[in-house]
């Protein structure tokens, strides 16, 4: 690649004005791995073909298992193989620590144009000093509710746990003495798997007990303010949240409230668009706010989700595949697969682009999210963090199950934890 | 007695067999190599390979870097091993839970569905297809299809309980730590009593009737005749069916990863092994587990035959 093209394509991708390569390049194939999901398939190809037409090259479209448990071993096996069958991944934002050995550093190759992300996302991405991977589009765990319930019971959307579960108490107390009596007050994903340590970690974090494991590798399970936080979402289960929680993953819960039987939800962004569709029950009626503090002192918080995109080491064409990584995560692309598939950006700039803004109401509460977003502690516990996501989960579910007391789950998940790190992550 | 041969005195040699015999054993052999070699192939070589990994500190991300590390995956004094974890014996606690359970009930309501599918009635034929079916639902679909059926909100089963005023609330089947390994147990009591039914049903139709009319003569009630005749004829039958469904339940992997997913609860010991290897990326520990799922079930096996006195080649029938 010649400097002064790469000069002119760090500027901006704005007109793709600047072709990544010479013309007299040999034209190459990339296969790129992405998710095999109606309109995730569709803008994936569309996009990487208008790439492709852009300079010439070839992409192939790998389709991958829905399941990410699936996806990761997958990618695994093609990995630890060193195999060159896919040059472009799309990984899940807590894979940069556990797959990162295999991938390249992209930072030289970017000239700093990946300042235009949110810090926090560029954040969980870099490895051991290396950035693995370019957040692709992102998603944060947020509070969906009931406007028209809220209003009829006189409540402002809930800005603490505890006002939560005062509102969700008086509005399922009330619809159910009004002859609605399969209503409840929150529902949230409670199954023993990765959504439940999501849920988890929104509650400690938003009571200000950290992160399980923090940016150091020290393990702080056992802190105060996360046993208040598993205290309440202890008392949840079976008052205002039904018992079936505890094998509820997004679907579960999503379509317990689309059914109009919940007033509160904790989902990802995906939902909003599916609770007001037109075959939603409660079409029209359903809001989102970014998910309550813990208390006075507080914070607004919500897991870190969404896809990166990241390029193999083992490709036979390391800086084409960097340059489609580019152009598939610019301010361009994710504009469009904004306002055409509703995924959310991770480039702070777009959510001030009208066409944007128009298409994803909720990107206030999710702008406020992201600026105090919680990370996942996967970089930091590297190919460790599945079985640290594991014990947290499980520790949560005998609390929620109420099998175990929140101090005593907690003080045995710190030992589990120190258990798992051994000697270091 | 045979009398004993004086010492350094080779034993008699049987008689030499045949040459007809001999060419019928080399063709014989010749016709199942090729099965022999198959299985080798998709069985016996996986499961050495396995074996071979549980004694390495194999990753996911470094399968072909494995240095051997002895039994430390079994057992090592700086963190335990496979032996000291409690998760382990938690998951193999539930795996004989599981198969104690619903072998047992399988057995009594195969046995009952046999019984009546014994009797001539029109319509017979019919009704023995229609009881296969939970049996030819592959185990994937048929799990899914019950982790809805069991939904506390939208469940029919709660409906129909509702319904007919046997609960109060909805219960959440699947997500209540005392219920969950019900439902599991009762999901698969759905579907393989049929299996159950079915080799138990082979065994009715060969009974000699002779035994029967002589009962009947003499007058002897009909519980005396299937406790004194009946059982004791399809005994062999029984334990067989017994010893499958015993091992298929020893390995129970689907039905539990589906309806409750990796929930210690009810985790079995296949589950536990698919954690490790997959989710936590150790195919050496998860290797290991493997290897002694497998002892587990052989020794189990080897127990039961050994006790139950089970007829596998068929020589006393």
């Amino acid at each position: 690649m010649r400097r002064t093209s790469a000069v002119a394509l760090g500027i901006a991708w704005a007109g793709l004005a600047g072709v990544a390569t010479p013309p007299h390049a040999e034209a190459a194939t990339l296969s790129l791995a992405c998710s095999a999901l109606g309109i995730e398939l569709r803008l994936c190809t569309e996009t990487a073909n208008q790439w492709a037409r852009e300079t010439g090259h070839t992409v192939e479209i790998v389709s991958t298992p829905n399941s990410a448990t699936e996806r990761l071993a997958l990618y695994q096996q093609i990995l630890s193989a060193g195999g060159d069958d896919i040059d472009v991944y799309q990984i899940d934002v807590i894979w940069p620590g556990l797959l990162g050995e295999h991938f390249v550093d992209l930072r030289p190759k970017l000239l700093g144009s990946e300042k235009a992300h949110f810090p926090a996302l560029i954040e969980s991405s870099v490895v051991d000093g290396e950035l693995k991977a370019i957040p692709w589009f992102a998603d944060a765990g947020l509070l969906y509710y009931r406007a028209d319930l809220l209003e009829k019971y006189g409540a402002a959307p809930p800005a603490t746990w505890a006002e939560l579960t005062e509102v969700a108490t008086t509005v399922m107390d009330g619809e159910r003495a009004a002859g609605q009596d399969e209503m409840w007050g929150y529902v949230f994903q409670g199954r023993a798997y990765e959504g439940l340590t999501c849920n988890a970690l929104e509650w400690v974090d938003s009571f200000g007990g950290g992160t399980f494991v923090d940016g150091n590798g020290e393990v702080t399970a056992d802190n105060p303010q996360a046993v208040a936080a598993l205290e309440t979402a202890a008392g949840w289960i079976g008052t205002i949240t039904p018992t079936g929680v505890l094998n509820y993953s997004e679907e579960e819960s999503r379509s317990l409230f689309q059914s109009g039987n919940a007033v509160f939800m904790r989902n990802w962004p995906y939902a909003y668009a599916l609770a007001n569709s037109p075959a939603s029950m409660v079409n029209g009626r359903v809001d989102v706010t970014a998910l309550p503090r813990g208390g006075a002192d507080g914070s607004h918080t919500g897991t870190l989700g969404g896809q990166l995109l990241a390029v193999s080491r083992y490709s036979r064409n390391p800086d084409i595949a960097i340059n489609l990584v580019r152009y598939l995560t610019s301010r361009v692309v994710q504009q469009r697969r904004a306002t055409e598939g509703g995924f959310i950006p991770t480039i702070p700039a777009l959510y001030e682009d009208e066409q944007v803004r128009a298409r994803l109401p909720y990107l206030d509460a999710i702008y406020e999210t992201f600026s105090a977003a919680v990370a996942r502690p996967s970089s930091q516990t590297k190919d460790k963090y599945n079985r640290v996501s594991n014990a947290v989960f499980n520790a949560v579910h005998t609390v929620l199950s109420g099998e175990m007391a929140p101090a005593e789950a907690l003080s045995e998940l710190d030992g589990e934890l120190n258990r798992i790190k051994r000697r270091g992550w | 007695m045979l009398p004993r041969p004086a010492i350094g005195q080779a034993p008699r040699r049987p008689a030499r067999r045949g040459e007809l015999t001999r060419a019928k054993v080399r063709s014989a052999a010749l016709l199942l190599a090729p099965m022999l070699v198959v299985l080798a192939g998709v069985a016996l070589w996986p499961l050495l390979r396995t074996m071979a990994f549980a004694f390495t500190d194999a990753t996911l991300s470094s399968m072909d870097e494995a240095a051997f590390i002895g039994l430390e995956n079994f057992y090592n004094p700086s963190w335990g091993g496979l032996l000291t974890d409690p998760t382990w014996w938690n998951a193999v606690g539930n795996t004989v839970r599981f198969t104690l359970i619903s072998v047992s009930l399988e057995l009594v309501f195969g046995l009952v569905v046999a019984l009546t599918l014994d009797v001539p009635f029109p319509g017979r034929g019919a009704v023995r297809a229609i009881v296969l079916i939970p049996w030819a639902i592959p185990t994937i679909v048929s799990a899914q299809m019950w982790a809805w059926m069991l939904n506390d909100q939208f469940g029919v089963i709660n409906a129909m309980l509702m319904g007919l005023g046997l609960i109060a609330a909805p219960v959440a089947w699947t997500a209540d730590p005392d219920t969950a390994m019900l439902a599991v147990v009762m999901v698969d009591v759905w579907k393989a009593t049929p299996f159950m039914a079915l080799l138990i049903l082979a065994a009715l139709q060969m009974l000699p009737r002779d035994c029967y009319e002589a009962a009947r003569v003499d007058g002897i009630s009909p519980v005396t005749v299937f406790f004194r005749v009946t059982l004791p004829l399809i005994y062999p039958a029984i334990a067989v069916a017994v010893i499958f469904r015993g091992l298929d339940a020893m390995r129970v992997f689907d039905l539990i990863y589906v309806l409750t997913s990796n929930a210690e609860g009810t985790m079995s010991m296949s589950v536990y092994a698919r954690q490790q290897l997959v989710d936590f990326q150790d195919v050496g520990y998860g290797s290991a587990a493997a290897t002694l799922l497998f002892f587990i079930i052989a020794l189990l096996t080897i127990a039961y035959i050994v006790v139950g006195r089970v007829d596998l080649s068929g020589e006393r029938a």
